[in-house]
């Protein structure tokens, strides 16, 4: 039982947060996603010189070979600096689908060195998590369907996209530049990108054989996870700057953590942390060794998203007046774990879930 | 990170379970029903556990401890908890047993620990007073050097199980005249020598569970003062360490909500069984995830308490872990509904002999008595003021 990090997970983590703290501050992080792509070409290229963005793919597919373990420790750090480069959306998520359909697939190399960017195309209008439902549609070499949120696919070079074919739940890749697909891009309320995407008709291909549904699910399972880590790492900062800001910050001629009703709250956050802290290295961990399920994603969302909410909500009031400026981080953190709370379930539908199993156990037990 | 235990930890908590199983199966079955013989249960129970080297593995190895990781601690606390077996009486395996292997003279250690570790003497705390609780270090009762003695006068309160208890163990000031933790000492004091008088309080629940005692003129022999005149706020401090390790409870949560789920699963409602209504069941799945959440914490602060000293984040396992025994707690409350009502028969002992369950008479004051969780150890609001300064640095 260990949910430390390694030495060498400890170096990684360190080399993340360096590139990315140098770059990344409130004004840079407004600048950066004001732009039209949203996120910075020169970040991505430093993060895939140092092997960050091939960490999760296989050597054989030109990565690094890593795990869970090491993704989460990756995307903690993004949620730290609120870095926007799309890590997990244009490159883990398409690749663990494709590595999981079609190993071997030849675009896996061009993902895991950053310069081919994907995009998983599955949400269409009306869902909500869990997701069954999926009316796009593939006939002789063609896929027809309205995806609408996808991820940072107003970027991406080639979408994964799910369709039914007869019976089957199938995964097909599409050319993003393809005639008979229609992009229409958007900006999320956290600064982030996505695109909502007519195929009509596109030339498709589709990635291995059999039903994709347990792929589909299997890659939910990871991303849910993946995303609970980046919210921890989100959370550390919303505490770390309501800290300073007590310490700081002078009203009737005292800093305000002279004041207990500000200071018992402060303690109540760092509890809420680390319970999602727990929750997500517990997740992680059950991840890297082949354990992680439905019910084990629905606990990490439930718990980090229940964290997120009084966490975010208390670093604004905490705050006052200066938590609720754009000029200030701590409104783009709260901005941004709400996004994640939102994308895959929220803590209600997580709930619901876990209330549907409470019969499947008689005392709830980690392993 | 790993979740699994190791073959090492799982063969241990094999051992582990195999002298548990040597604690008496009627002992357990009463503690697991909230009716315990006091004290020979208690009594009893330890003494299976001291012969089998399990009392006090965490004392110094040349006291009767066993050198354990944080986690073999750990498991024998939660196989406890799943066998129903009482846990240790605090007062002498957590608090004085360690300060006297630590602080004590030879001639004390060796005159009390082997006995304080297989409940020859059972142990009180004199620590509380009337107008000091929190502010624990702004305690008036006084201890006056009178030759080879001291004699003591004051009053103590919150004495847990006192009424059982052969000695106590008391904080005292010595000095009046400098800063309220530079003046104090720690005695101990055999609650035979006169001057000495225990009164009972009734709880809320209506048992009788803590004491005020009494000290009017009390002589104790000088060389029962633990470690050095006025340094009995070191000895306080270390004692009150102890005690907030362990004070999670997580499994013993774990068996209550067990027990509640299988309960509400028994109990009827228009719509087919409480554990049916997806409000309920939403109920109990979110305290198993907070449950889940604490654990992994704690078994996070445990790997990381491996110098032995304690960690401030033990803290925050006593604020959460007492907010879910309490939630544990009125879970069950709310399964018993109105059969919680009844409580006793009518001359107030035993309970109803109605046909409301026996566990549901007993809830409500199991449910009452939980509110101490968050008051004692440092009440909760302590224990965040620790946070702040320990963790946050506010």
């Amino acid at each position: 039982m260990d949910f430390e990090y390694s030495e060498e997970q400890v170096m990684l983590r360190d080399t993340v947060r360096d590139v990315l703290t140098k770059t990344y501050d409130v004004e840079t992080i407004r600048k950066v996603t004001d732009s039209e792509l949203g996120w910075n070409r020169d970040v991505w290229k430093s993060l895939a010189e140092i092997g960050i963005l091939g960490l999760s793919f296989s050597e054989e597919d030109g990565g690094a070979g890593a795990g869970p373990v090491e993704v989460a420790a990756v995307l903690t750090e993004f949620g730290r600096a609120l870095a926007p480069e799309p890590y997990l959306d244009s490159v883990v998520v398409p690749g663990a689908l494709i590595a999981a359909a079609a190993p071997g697939h030849e675009l896996l190399s061009a993902l895991a060195s950053g310069e081919t960017l994907g995009a998983f195309a599955h949400h269409e209008a009306g869902d909500r998590w869990p997701m069954s439902a999926v009316a796009g549609t593939f006939a002789d070499g063609k896929l027809t369907g309205t995806k609408t949120l996808v991820p940072h696919g107003d970027c991406a070079d080639q979408l994964v996209v799910s369709a039914r074919e007869g019976d089957e739940i199938g995964l097909y890749l599409v050319d993003a530049s393809a005639a008979g697909v229609t992009r229409t891009a958007y900006r999320t309320h956290d600064r982030r990108r996505g695109a909502q995407i007519v195929f009509d008709g596109a030339p498709a291909v589709r990635l291995g054989s059999g039903d994709a549904s347990s792929i589909i699910a299997d890659v939910e399972v990871t991303t849910q996870i993946a995303q609970c880590a980046e919210a921890v790492g989100a959370l550390e900062r919303c505490l770390e700057l309501t800290t300073e800001y007590l310490k700081t910050r002078k009203q009737f001629g005292v800093t305000l953590s002279t004041f207990q009703t500000l200071t018992q709250r402060a303690a109540d956050m760092f509890m809420w942390l680390e319970l999602a802290r727990s929750m997500s290295l517990y997740a992680t961990t059950a991840l890297s060794e082949g354990l992680a399920d439905a019910t084990i994603a629905s606990r990490v969302k439930l718990q980090v998203g229940k964290s997120a909410r009084i966490v975010g909500q208390e670093a604004i009031q905490l705050h006052g007046g200066i938590g609720m400026t754009a000029e200030y981080p701590v409104g783009h953190y709260v901005s941004r774990l709400t996004a994640i709370g939102h994308t895959l379930g929220n803590p209600d539908a997580h709930l619901a879930a876990l209330s549907r199993k409470v019969n499947d156990w008689d005392m709830v037990s980690i392993a | 990170m790993q979740l699994e235990f190791s073959p090492e930890e799982q063969a241990f908590r094999a051992e582990i379970q195999a002298v548990l199983a040597k604690v008496p199966q009627d002992l357990r079955d009463r503690h697991a029903a909230g009716k315990m013989k006091m004290p020979d249960d208690i009594i009893n129970s330890c003494r299976v556990l001291n012969e089998h080297g399990l009392a006090i593995p965490h004392w110094p190895v040349e006291w009767g401890g066993k050198d354990w990781t944080p986690i073999q601690h750990h498991i024998l606390k939660e196989e406890m908890a799943l066998a129903h077996v009482p846990e240790l009486l605090a007062f002498n395996h957590s608090m004085i047993g360690p300060v006297i292997a630590q602080f004590g003279s030879q001639e004390i250690k060796e005159r009390f620990l082997a006995k304080t570790a297989n409940l020859d003497i059972w142990w009180c705390q004199g620590f509380s007073e009337p107008e000091a609780g929190s502010d624990l270090a702004s305690l008036k009762t006084k201890a006056v050097r009178d030759g080879d003695e001291y004699v003591i006068n004051g009053q103590k309160t919150w004495t847990t199980l006192g009424q059982y208890a052969d000695w106590i163990f008391v904080l005292a000031r010595t000095n009046p005249d400098v800063k309220k933790q530079a003046g104090i000492s720690m005695f101990l004091v055999d609650l035979k020598t006169p001057g000495i008088e225990m009164r009972p309080i009734q709880l809320i629940d209506g048992g009788f569970e803590v004491n005020e005692v009494f000290f009017e003129n009390v002589r104790v022999p000088a060389d029962l003062m633990v470690g050095e005149e006025n340094s009995g706020w070191t000895q306080a401090k270390f004692l009150l360490g102890n005690e907030r390790v362990g004070i999670a409870r997580v499994a013993e949560t774990k068996v209550k909500l067990a027990k509640a789920k299988k309960l509400a699963g028994e109990t009827k409602i228009d719509t087919g069984t409480l554990l049916d209504d997806p409000q309920f069941a939403g109920r109990i799945a979110a305290l198993e995830n907070d449950l889940l959440a604490l654990e992994v914490t704690q078994l996070r602060v445990v790997a990381s308490s491996a110098d032995g000293k304690p960690n401030p984040a033990s803290s925050l396992l006593k604020l959460r872990g007492s907010q879910l025994q309490q939630e544990a707690t009125e879970l069950l409350a709310d399964i018993a509904g109105p059969d919680s009502l009844p409580s006793s028969g009518i001359d107030g002992s035993g309970i109803a002999d109605i046909d409301s369950a026996e566990w549901a008479q007993r809830s409500v004051p199991q449910y009452l008595n939980y509110r101490k969780v968050s008051i004692y150890g440092g009440s909760n609001e302590v224990q965040r003021q620790i946070i702040d300064k320990a963790v946050l640095g506010l």
